[in-house]
């Protein structure tokens, strides 16, 4: 790890009437995996989405490998290395899995055309992806469908991979398989940026961890302090760690 | 990051829903052309009838692809369609007019290679006008349905009144080439010549943007926008520019629409554009927005319909597409094959 690769400073959001973001100061480290917590309605999507351009910042400064990317069109800010995946998945249903994954390979005109070790890798990690390749996506489980969503993200290198509540609604099985891929990932040196409401699971994973409230980080720190600390999770999360285990 | 050795666990995936192609909507055009055939009552009368309304849907079906598409991508409502279906038409009238040798001549393919020239004339224009029509009219009003309405009929309007200053206010006859006038038969059917032309481009068309769609990254991108335009942005495409695309080729294609249905009406007046939009419209809904194979199957409705009512029961035939919709609304209230989720 060396340095930011993504870092928020003082960024506001306003969606409509609405000011959701007040001022989010936020790092993620390069080669990390970052978890950001909170409650629901923290803004803890709303940071993403003004990640990616999806929304634009009213006010404030997001900076990508050292480049502000706040006022660019969501293209360009994908362009630049950083995949999404959001809460809802964004799969399209009706497309089949071999059509979801040529379409996130840019570089690759057909599905033929995708880098064939890659994909190999990517099937390595969620085997469901190859058994049902040429299978309409709407008809994948919630949780392949979600199998489906990371490995779309991944199937071209990036160099930020952000996550918005990878585990929502999955069964045990179908989290373990993606923690296991999560770990593949970090491995990799790949910089992850999580949203998560599972603790134990982005206890196992984070290696930093945001905590929003009210639009605002109002904790940032290594994952094994805030892990550790039961009395700090309280007071942040409102939760303590053997709850969830 | 490149592709490192796996070690995850592997999750055991479940099986699969079977996948169940919905084929009932795509019945229903050999349905209804059986229904018809004991109504009809003779069959060399049934198969004129039915090439007839085959050649008058896959007209519809050229003009309306576009504009579905547009619908699904953008959610644009884009009531000025029209004026490219009129500025087709009446190009074919000055192309076709200034190739009077080619079309007065009895051989078929000179005739045929002056109705290209016109397609290709009035596919360029239109997908020019289209160019500017999407820059001036359509982009200020972006995610605004009822200011989209107002605008896109203006601009329909406007289009009107500038092909009325161009061609003059009254119709101008557009016959049919020599060599395409008449019918041929085949056994005792009478099959008019200028239809089965239609048949044959419309079919083309129709191959050549199944063939985009499903065989391209173009048609690959287009299909996922309309389902869910947001992501294919996260993705690092940019929409925009498709959407152009897309709008432009839908002009286009109904330029070429313009010239074969002027042709197939013998003559062209410069609201030829509002008159069909209302098939149109009728053709998207029927087969689900943003679908350009749900518009297929509901222009082969819509123009079989037409011709079968046209000849059993004319007074029907006014309202029949209206029928039609209502009909197919009850039993799917999406329409046949809906894509976009809006």
């Amino acid at each position: 790890m060396s340095g930011a690769l993504l870092a928020l400073e003082g960024v506001h959001t306003h969606i409509g009437a609405y000011h959701i973001l007040h001022g989010v100061d936020l790092e993620v480290p390069r080669g990390g995996l970052t978890v950001l917590l909170g409650r629901n309605g923290a803004g803890k999507t709303t940071t993403l989405r003004t990640i990616m351009g999806l929304w634009h910042a009213s006010r404030g400064r997001v900076s990508f490998d050292g480049a502000d990317i706040a006022a660019l069109p969501t293209p360009d800010v994908a362009r630049l290395g950083i995949a999404y995946v959001p809460e809802n998945m964004g799969i399209f249903s009706d497309l089949t899995v071999e059509e979801n994954m040529a379409l996130a390979a840019r570089e690759a005109r057909t599905a033929e055309e995708i880098d064939r070790a890659r994909l190999e890798w990517v099937f390595g990690l969620f085997p469901a992806m190859k058994k049902f390749w040429l299978h309409p996506a709407g008809l994948l489980s919630g949780g392949q469908k979600q199998m489906l969503a990371v490995a779309r993200a991944i199937v071209e290198p990036r160099k930020l991979l952000i996550v918005d509540e990878p585990t929502k609604g999955l069964a045990p099985a179908i989290i373990q398989n993606m923690m296991s891929a999560f770990r593949e990932l970090k491995s990799t040196d790949t910089t992850i940026l999580l949203v998560e409401q599972n603790f134990n699971f982005a206890r196992q994973l984070g290696d930093t961890v945001a905590v929003m409230d009210n639009g605002r980080i109002v904790h940032a720190g290594t994952m094994a302090a805030l892990a550790e600390d039961e009395s700090l999770q309280q007071r942040l999360l409102g939760l303590s760690l053997a709850a969830h285990q | 990051m490149n592709a490192p050795a796996t070690t995850a666990a592997a999750a055991k995936p479940d099986a699969l829903p079977k996948v169940r192609t919905d084929l009932l909507p795509l019945l229903l055009v050999p349905a209804l052309a059986l229904v018809a055939l004991p109504l009809v009552g003779s069959f060399p009368t049934w198969v004129t009838l039915t090439v007839a309304g085959i050649a008058m849907g896959l007209i519809v079906f050229i003009i309306a692809s576009g504009l579905t598409l547009v619908f699904g991508l953008m959610d644009i409502l884009n009531f000025g369609h029209g004026v490219f279906i009129a500025l087709g038409a009446f190009l074919a009238t000055t192309v076709l007019g200034g190739m009077a040798d080619w079309t007065g001549s009895q051989n078929i393919f000179a005739n045929l290679t002056a109705i290209f020239a016109a397609m290709l004339v009035a596919m360029a224009a239109a997908g020019a006008v289209g160019m500017a029509f999407e820059r001036v009219i359509i982009r200020p009003v972006y995610g605004q349905h009822l200011k989209q309405i107002l605008i896109t009929m203006g601009g329909m309007i406007v289009g009107e009144e500038l092909i009325k200053a161009i061609w003059g206010p009254q119709a101008i006859p557009l016959p049919l080439p020599a060599g395409l006038r008449g019918a041929v038969l085949i056994g005792d059917a009478a099959i008019e010549k200028y239809r089965l032309v239609a048949v044959v481009v419309g079919l083309a068309i129709f191959g050549l943007i199944f063939w985009v769609l499903n065989r391209t990254k173009a048609g690959l991108l287009i299909r996922a926008g309309v389902q869910d335009r947001e992501m294919v942005e996260a993705l690092g495409y940019r929409i925009r520019r498709l959407f152009v695309g897309v709008f432009v080729a839908g002009s286009a294609l109904a330029g070429i629409g313009g010239v074969l249905w002027g042709l197939f009406q013998q003559s062209v007046i410069p609201q030829i554009g509002a008159q069909v939009n209302i098939l149109i419209f009728i053709v998207i809904i029927i087969g689900g927005l943003g679908s350009a194979g749900g518009s297929f199957v509901g222009a082969l409705l819509v123009g079989l319909l037409a011709n079968y009512t046209g000849f059993l029961a004319p007074k029907v035939a006014l309202f029949s597409n209206i029928l039609l919709m209502v009909m197919v609304l009850l039993w799917r209230p999406q329409g046949l094959y809906p894509v976009a989720k809006r």
